[in-house]
């Protein structure tokens, strides 16, 4: 009993043992295969090549508000805003009560140099206007913040550190109904207060400042961003010209509880339009400003720069050498009738199909890893030097977006492996694959052939949906802008576009798996 | 499709009807060849069904361009007729498996030996691909684009694109929607001359249809990476798919890159050039 279980149990052990190798020699087998043939290493060299060459075809170059300063987490960042302050030394609390927020804009996109800015302006107030006191760590464009704000059609909401956005009641600021608003500062903690009477707060929320020095500055502020006037639509694509907007905020009841070196309201124009500035009479106080305090959102009216996959275009052409030799790789076996040496020497089938996917999709991640990465070696010096803002990513993001090109290529030459062992004929498998990742996007993000309802779709159901793990540009709801693919926002998160294109490929090899079993070779 | 292809290979029914019976001596004329290769063609198992999925994906793409298209009462800068006409960019794709198949599958089986043991004029037996493989094309892309501007004619009237916001229903009768039309058909000809010449410039299926769908594809993208204004107008003067496609505009005739006939007259010389290397190589090279 006990000998016979013993001798079943080193049986079944062979048995892995033998099955363990059996596949490393598969793997072995294939690699050879792979290799031997010359086209197809051609091929794969040609896929790195391509992925890192076409970028160094940009001749792209920036001319006018190329650069940004860089916040405190590190992003682009738009700080231009009309600044009344005075020195916070240590602990203590602003408090303002906002009893109006108007704002004016340009219809026609901007102020003529001469005219006389208030004739062509008109009264309108941008959703995104903002105003409401700050503690701001210095005067310096870039330097950490936390503010509550009155918004025009957003509500109040404290925000912090340029990304941070925490939504209070949705009513702006009127006559009828003001608005009170409070910042207290405890070290480097700064915790946001908002009333609708001035006796009953309600807490907003609480930001900490990393490297806030003892002396901040505090005080109240109006900003008001550029509108999207004019879209011209073309084959280069969609660009939207900013109008300047400004908005003016009144405020009375202002108060700095804390030690105050200085006790006088000072203004400081930060990056600001000329016409902006503060009027106190009594005790209100009118602050005009122009601007954002934002990230730098480069779909944005005020934003621009340069994002990191542009260097990652190549990918698109490595692609297209990648998935020919993927499925050839297959369908070479039907053609030679090599695929009845194949199954002899390994007849499971599931295990060849296995080792196949695996080595074609290494040798292909392998290539597209060193072609990206040499696509965003060569191209991000060539961008700046062509005078373009590079906008920063972490490193964590640009490994996700360079390592997830070359996964994208990996899959999508497993995804041909498959189709072709299904149709057995490459031109019907690498035009499946082809028409599916490339056409999408090019139809989607090159030219304007699909409305935007219609191309958020297209770029979620198909295989094209994994190229959003190629986009470094995050999308923020304070910041009103045109996130559309045409602008390299992709409808679906980096992840789970990738997994789009890794679900075909799973279904595509079930497929196969399930044909290669049943069919006769 | 793919299982049609797959039930039975090209070779069999090629030999059947091809090698079978010779031609008497003499008579290798431009006749023969187009009859001998017209029999291959339309017995090979996957034509018809290539043929079908060229027209229905036209038809299908297009209609869901017109689906998704809008035009509110502000105005909107869509072009109807190119619209409807998108899936000639999908269509395009299945027209080169057919153009390219028919000349490289000869290579893949071996069947090009018999064929040029029968008609030794190769340039003969290239033309006479070509004609094949272009009748067909024609015939299948009339049926994808008519059914194009009929889907369109029927579902943008409904999305806004009316007379009163400036866009008469769709109608072969109005002479620029005519000229998309059957500039689509003949763009799709010259597809299949293009890939005819590619085929037979490389003989590998899988190559030719990556490089014909690659140059197709991949040069608007291009368009994206030069970002010059210049050179971007120059790519898309050059390019075979963008310029070829000017054809279809029918709106904002005066910004286009290239005029309509010009263009297709410039994928007219991609296709031309294919066809004269594919001709030059197949002349030199041992089959």
């Amino acid at each position: 009993m006990i000998t016979g279980s013993m001798t079943a149990r080193r049986a079944g052990a062979v048995r892995r043992e033998a099955a363990g190798a059996g596949f490393g020699a598969l793997l072995h087998a294939e690699w050879t295969k792979l290799r031997t043939v010359r086209g197809w290493v051609v091929g794969m060299v040609l896929a790195a090549l391509l992925t890192a060459g076409v970028t160094l075809l940009n001749h792209s170059s920036c001319s006018g508000g190329c650069s940004f300063p860089i916040g405190p987490g590190g992003e682009a960042v738009i700080d231009s805003f009309y600044f009344v302050h005075q020195p916070l030394a240590s602990d203590g609390s602003i408090t303002a009560r906002v009893t109006s927020l108007t704002g004016l804009y340009s219809p026609n996109g901007g102020i003529a140099p001469g005219s006389d800015p208030e004739a062509s302006w008109r009264p309108g107030l941008q959703p995104w206007a903002k105003a409401g006191i700050i503690v701001k760590a210095s005067t310096r464009a870039g330097s950490a913040y936390a503010a509550m704000m009155v918004t025009g059609g957003h509500g109040v909401r404290m925000q912090y550190g340029y990304t941070g956005d925490i939504a209070g009641p949705a009513a702006t600021a009127s006559a009828a109904a003001p608005r009170w608003l409070r910042l207290t500062r405890t070290g480097g903690t700064l915790t946001g207060y908002w009333s609708a009477d001035g006796t009953r707060w309600t807490r907003a929320g609480t930001a900490y400042l990393a490297g806030l020095r003892a002396t901040a500055q505090a005080g109240l502020f109006a900003t008001s961003p550029s509108s999207a006037t004019s879209l011209s639509s073309s084959l280069t694509g969609t660009s939207s010209s900013g109008g300047t907007t400004v908005a003016t905020a009144r405020f009375d009841h202002v108060s700095l509880a804390g030690r105050r070196p200085g006790g006088t309201w000072a203004g400081a124009d930060l990056d600001g339009l000329p016409g902006t500035g503060f009027r106190q009479s009594g005790g209100t106080i009118t602050v005009t400003g122009s601007g954002n305090i934002a990230p730098d959102v480069p779909a944005a009216p005020d934003g621009n720069g340069t994002a990191v996959e542009s260097t990652l275009l190549g990918a698109f052409f490595g692609l297209i050498a990648v998935i020919v030799v993927a499925s050839m790789f297959m369908t070479a076996e039907y053609r030679r009738g090599l695929i009845r040496v194949t199954l002899a020497a390994a007849p499971s089938r599931g295990r060849v199909l296995a080792a196949k996917a695996a080595v074609v999709g290494s040798v292909t991640f392998l290539a597209g890893l060193a072609g990206s990465a040499a696509a965003v070696a060569l191209g991000e010096p060539l961008l700046r030097s062509n005078g373009n803002f590079m906008l920063p990513v972490s490193t964590f993001t640009l490994v996700r977006a360079v390592a997830g090109t070359a996964a994208l290529l990996a899959v999508a030459a497993v995804l041909a492996l498959a189709l072709g062992a299904i149709v057995r004929r490459s031109a019907a498998a690498i035009t499946a694959v082809i028409a599916g990742i490339v056409l999408p996007y090019l139809l989607t993000n090159v030219l304007p052939a699909v409305p935007a309802g219609a191309a958020a779709w297209l770029l979620r159901v198909t295989p094209a949906a994994a190229f959003a793990i190629q986009q470094t540009v995050p999308r923020y709801r304070q910041v009103s802008a045109s996130y559309t693919p045409m602008q390299g926002y992709f409808p679906l998160a980096p992840w789970a576009g990738f997994a789009v294109l890794c679900g075909y490929a799973a279904v595509a090899l079930a497929v196969a798996l399930v044909l290669l079993r049943r069919r006769d070779a | 499709m793919s299982r049609a292809i797959d039930a039975s290979p090209p070779a069999r029914s090629q030999l059947a009807h091809a090698g079978c019976a010779p031609p008497p001596a003499g008579r290798t004329g431009l006749r023969e060849a187009l009859h001998a290769e017209w029999t291959k063609l339309r017995t090979l198992p996957g034509t018809p069904w290539l043929l079908l999925a060229a027209a229905a994906a036209t038809i299908a793409l297009g209609t869901v361009a017109d689906a998704a298209a809008r035009c509110p009462a502000s105005g909107c800068q869509l072009d109807p007729a190119k619209t409807s006409l998108t899936g000639v960019d999908l269509g395009q794709a299945i027209v080169a498996i057919l153009a390219a198949t028919a000349v490289s599958g000869e290579y893949a089986t071996g069947m090009i030996r018999t064929t040029l043991a029968a008609m030794p004029r190769r340039l003969t037996v290239l033309a006479a691909k070509a004609v094949t493989v272009t009748g067909l094309t024609l015939a299948a892309g009339a049926a994808g684009v008519l059914g194009s501007v009929l889907a369109g004619r029927l579902i943008l009237s409904g999305h806004g694109f009316t007379a009163a916001h400036g866009f008469p229903a769709l109608s072969l009768a109005n002479g620029q929607v005519l000229r998309a039309a059957a500039g689509s058909v003949l763009y799709l000809a010259l597809i299949a001359l293009l890939s005819v010449g590619v085929a037979a410039a490389v003989r590998e299926t899988a190559a030719a249809i990556g490089i014909v769908l690659g140059l197709l594809y991949l040069l608007p993208i291009l368009g994206l990476v030069v970002g010059s204004p210049s050179w971007h107008r120059h790519l898309e003067q050059i390019a075979p798919m963008i310029a070829g496609l000017e054809v279809q505009a029918t709106t904002g005739l005066r910004s286009l890159p290239i005029s309509p006939w010009a263009g297709l007259g410039v994928l007219a010389a991609w296709a031309t050039a294919a066809l004269l290397a594919g001709m030059l190589l197949l002349r030199l090279r041992d089959a």
